[in-house]
């Protein structure tokens, strides 16, 4: 797996540039992260991505949309507007997390 | 007298209980099966109903008759599971006890989630081919069929059969060319991925596929409504996919009892352990095949290779051992491509589907990733294959976990 450094903080990451160690995020890292892809964080991101953390830690695998939406109660049209495009994958690679495998 | 209760006697859990009953002693076992009705369906021959291709009569029989003597059928709505007093509570009010407890309750269509689906475009211009009802539908729906916008949709991962709104484009593209009407549709395949199969090196192949025949993929669209006004999907992006005809895959969900019971995830899928389905909640509780949220395909193939390693393991676990089989998620699938020619896929957790030949290493006699008519005719044999050996638990000569003979990693090409 590649290192790369952002700000100071050398991380390992994958292909796609998605962290491969859940325990080298840090919130800081994370509004690096997000200002890569053109996000500033508001506390509305922050909810759905301390969901994703926690999240992972019980499941072993990132939450989809729909899963960030019941259980965060975060509705998807949010998820859209706050991480726009791709919002699955842009929540996984701010939140430090494996990009969501699609579902076979 | 221990008891093993299994909810659902589809494809797995008809399995289940027919080869159970053959393991388990009949004078300390005691087995039932509930299911809400009595018909069996064969269900990858729906595919095949909006093309004329099967009768309903040829794809439903009686459950009973493949339930073996000494099983108890019964038939009832499940109101919950009581996973503290080890009970199940029919909707009629009777409640059946048990030891172990295996849930197979599969998964199903849910046009409900998707707001605009069940207006009054439903079944006029907007059908499935997961219910036998919507399969028939859409058969005289396509007769009438002049030409048009026709979109092929699924709202959300996972589904059933994950190939099958592929098939359905490739085959309802070779209808329209053999009645003459391709030049006057185009077809659309919108998809929530972001290509047009999950993983990358059958998605290029099944990708190129799409291309050659002309049909525009839409990737990575969300549905949120459908504008029955307008006529059109409408995404979370704020996207819209106007049609004429659209055929959708609503969203898979597992059974409403599991959510009731607090047993499901967000999808009422049963969270279990990927290897051995047990349960991560409950140490008495299995979920097999489509009903639980192992990730691999949901599919009778998943439903016949998890079957052989969990029973195995039953007899182990109920004996007090521990559990010595592990599910590696196998999962096969014969993917129809149009003009009587196939292809067949072949993966597990670990190994994305690749090129090469199935079961025998450069023999086949199926190809793999490659389009041929003996993967047709392979697809169209499973049918009796299904009644006559899967369904009654009898012994298929195909290994139970995935092999890498006969497959080959394609080198990755120069960007």
């Amino acid at each position: 797996m590649p290192v790369i450094t952002i700000g100071a903080t050398p991380v390992h990451v994958d292909g796609e540039g998605f962290l491969t160690d859940y325990d080298e995020w840090d919130e800081d890292l994370a509004r690096q992260l997000a200002a890569a892809i053109g996000i500033e964080l508001t506390d509305a991101h922050w909810k759905a991505i301390r969901f994703l953390r926690a999240d992972y830690v019980v499941q072993g695998e990132t939450a989809t949309l729909r899963r960030v939406s019941t259980q965060a109660g975060i509705p998807i049209k949010e998820l859209f507007t706050l991480f726009p495009g791709k919002p699955a994958k842009k929540m996984a690679y701010v939140a430090g997390l494996p990009k969501p495998h699609g579902c076979v | 007298m221990k008891r093993l209760l299994v909810l659902g006697g589809g494809t797995a859990g008809t399995m289940v209980v027919n080869k159970l009953r053959r393991r388990l002693d009949r004078s300390q076992w005691e087995i039932t099966v509930v299911d809400r009705d009595d018909a069996a369906v064969y269900q990858p021959g729906l595919l095949f109903i909006p093309f004329g291709g099967y009768h309903r009569e040829q794809l439903v029989k009686p459950r009973r008759r493949y339930v073996p003597a000494g099983v108890d059928l019964v038939l009832g709505e499940i109101e919950r599971v009581d996973a503290v007093t080890n009970t199940v509570l029919l909707a009629d009010g009777t409640r059946i006890g048990y030891d172990y407890l295996v849930i197979a309750t599969g998964t199903s269509t849910r046009p409900d989630q998707t707001p605009g689906m069940l207006g009054r475009l439903w079944r006029t211009s907007i059908f499935d081919f997961y219910t036998m009802n919507g399969a028939v539908a859409l058969a005289e729906a396509l007769e009438r069929f002049d030409g048009g916008r026709m979109v092929v949709h699924i709202v959300d991962m996972p589904i059933k059969c994950p190939v099958a709104p592929l098939e359905f484009t490739f085959l309802v593209e070779a209808y329209l060319r053999r009645r003459g009407l391709r030049d006057r549709t185009e077809i659309v395949y919108a998809t929530p991925l972001p290509g047009a199969f999950t993983k990358p090196i059958a998605a290029a192949r099944l990708g190129s596929m799409l291309d050659e025949r002309k049909i525009t993929v839409e990737t990575d669209f969300l549905v949120e409504r459908i504008d029955n006004q307008r006529k059109a999907l409408v995404s979370y992006d704020d996207r819209e996919i106007t049609f004429d005809l659209l055929v959708t895959v609503p969203l898979n969900m597992g059974e409403e009892f599991v959510a009731r019971s607090g047993l499901g995830d967000e999808l009422n899928y049963v969270p279990v352990d990927r290897h051995t389905l047990l349960s991560r909640k409950h140490d008495n509780i299995f979920a097999i095949g489509d009903a639980n949220d192992i990730p691999t395909s949901k599919a009778g193939s998943v439903a016949h290779f998890s079957v052989e390693v969990f029973t195995d393991n039953f007899c182990e676990y109920a004996a007090g051992r521990p559990m010595t089989g592990s599910f590696d998620g196998h999962a096969n699938c014969f993917v129809e491509s149009g003009d009587g020619k196939g292809l067949l896929i072949d993966f597990n957790y670990d190994t994305e589907p690749l090129p090469g030949h199935y079961p025998l290493p450069g023999i086949g006699p199926f190809g793999l990733l490659t389009e041929s008519r003996r993967n047709h005719w392979g697809k169209l044999a499973f049918r009796p294959t299904y009644w006559h050996l899967l369904l009654p638990g009898r012994p298929i000569p195909l290994p139970t976990h995935m092999s890498m003979a006969g497959k080959h990693r394609p080198e990755p090409k120069e960007e």
